[in-house]
């Protein structure tokens, strides 16, 4: 299983450009961090109130006042800026986060997202998620492609929406999709699957890119 | 000029049953917890608490939730704190918890809005969710928005690092959260400060609250810890 969230958070790795600023939710997008390609230099963000947040402290060495959003002992990059949340989400939303990663509970080929709230069940709250998704110039989703087998990826989302009409770029350990016309378009495959295996697994039609190309790591 | 420093259970003396309170932190970083305690320990009842999250138990918003003093919770983020979900579930229906979840941007800019005299504010965030729900939907240029209208509270209890007997406030690292914003958006504001200083010690430029806001100022506040 940590082969399988390490291939995924390889691959969102290489989405970035240098200088980018991005925000990396919690569970797998975080581990993005750590596979960063030599010569890429991001400013990654920390909706809390970060700008420029640097790798974990070393034990012992931690400073109390500085967390992630994920309530994380963290440190701060020479570049780092505090902000108060009203900034910090007023930067969001006004479009100068060039990149966000999230995970998804659900996602659909019109690129809605649901993540947020199982009714009756799981009400954690949407916390930053909904300014992130609408603000950020591009949306990945990186995630597994099913929940223990019953696809993810839908035609329509049942769960209640994050957001509607977001998501630009969908990664999972099968592959590479993107929404394009309101529909989910395979552009690379993980050569351990088959393409009948990723239709298999995603509850709607799936497109092959004409230029389908090996999954990069 | 009249002391603004008093102690814990005289700075929060004048907050009764039925307050609504906004409450500063980030799971708990930057909230005042001194002044979280004296609420606990002066057990008003039936509060509305504005905050970005339910803290934890025993941490923060957590232990007022514990000693079940809040009726309704406007917040964020509960999901760090299962007495939350709990509360709300009860059959206990004098119990039970109202909780509004507020995307985290909205949260902050109706808060600040508050504080800034504005009469709301038309964001992109929740169009097309159930946050959407009785607001209004507002065309402008092509492109939808809700109107989101301010937030106020009675008090706001907030946290400084430093703090100076004129109420300027500094704050380290993430501790700066939601609190200056809520030093803005209350009728009497008060500050839990790690550390309280002579007027005129800090260098104006750093400062990140100017002590206009804050009505009073309590010390005794910790850095933050799990």
């Amino acid at each position: 299983m940590v082969d399988v969230k390490e291939r995924i958070a390889k691959r969102v790795a290489l989405e970035f450009n240098d200088g980018d600023v991005v925000n990396l939710g919690i569970g797998l997008p975080t581990m993005v961090a750590n596979y960063i390609p030599e010569g890429v230099d991001i400013i990654l963000q920390s909706e809390n109130g970060i700008m420029g947040m640097g790798p974990e402290p070393e034990r012992g060495y931690e400073n109390k006042d500085i967390i992630n959003a994920g309530a994380q002992h963290v440190t701060v990059n020479e570049n780092a800026a505090f902000l108060d949340s009203a900034t910090s989400f007023g930067l969001i939303r006004g479009s100068h986060v060039d990149v966000t990663v999230l995970g998804a509970l659900e996602v659909d080929r019109y690129g809605n997202l649901s993540n947020w709230i199982i009714p009756g069940k799981l009400v954690p709250g949407m916390g930053g998620a909904m300014d992130l998704v609408v603000g950020a110039k591009k949306v990945i989703i990186a995630m597994l492609h099913t929940q223990k087998g019953k696809p993810k990826i839908l035609d329509r989302c049942t769960l209640p929406y994050t957001a509607v009409h977001v998501i630009d770029k969908i990664i999972t350990e099968m592959g590479v999709m993107e929404i394009q016309n309101e529909q989910i378009v395979l552009t690379e495959i993980n050569t351990d699957y088959s393409i009948d295996d990723i239709q298999k697994a995603t509850g709607c039609k799936i497109i092959v890119s004409k230029n389908l190309r090996k999954m990069d790591t | 000029m009249k002391s603004k420093i008093k102690n814990a259970f005289e700075a929060v003396a004048d907050i009764n049953d039925g307050a609504t309170v906004m409450i500063g932190g980030f799971m708990s970083c930057g909230s005042p917890e001194v002044l979280i305690d004296a609420l606990v320990e002066k057990n008003v009842r039936n509060l509305t608490i504005i905050s970005n999250d339910a803290g934890m138990p025993g941490r923060g918003v957590g232990k007022l939730l514990t000693n079940g003093q809040i009726k309704t919770l406007i917040a964020s983020h509960v999901g760090l704190n299962p007495e939350v979900a709990e509360r709300m579930n009860t059959n206990n229906e004098s119990e039970q918890l109202k909780c509004i979840l507020v995307p985290q941007g909205t949260l902050a800019e109706k808060i600040r809005a508050a504080g800034c005299g504005l009469g709301g504010f038309l964001t992109p965030t929740g169009v097309g969710t159930i946050v959407a729900e009785g607001k209004k939907v507002i065309m402008m240029n092509g492109k939808e928005y809700l109107l989101e209208e301010p937030l106020f509270a009675d008090f706001s209890l907030i946290r400084g690092s430093v703090a100076d007997e004129f109420g300027n406030i500094l704050y380290n690292g993430t501790t700066r959260n939601f609190n200056p914003l809520m030093a803005m958006a209350a009728k009497h504001v008060i500050a839990g400060a790690c550390e309280i200083v002579k007027t005129g010690t800090l260098e104006p430029n750093h400062i990140v609250t100017s002590g206009v806001f804050v009505d009073t100022i309590v010390g005794g506040e910790k850095v933050w810890s799990m």
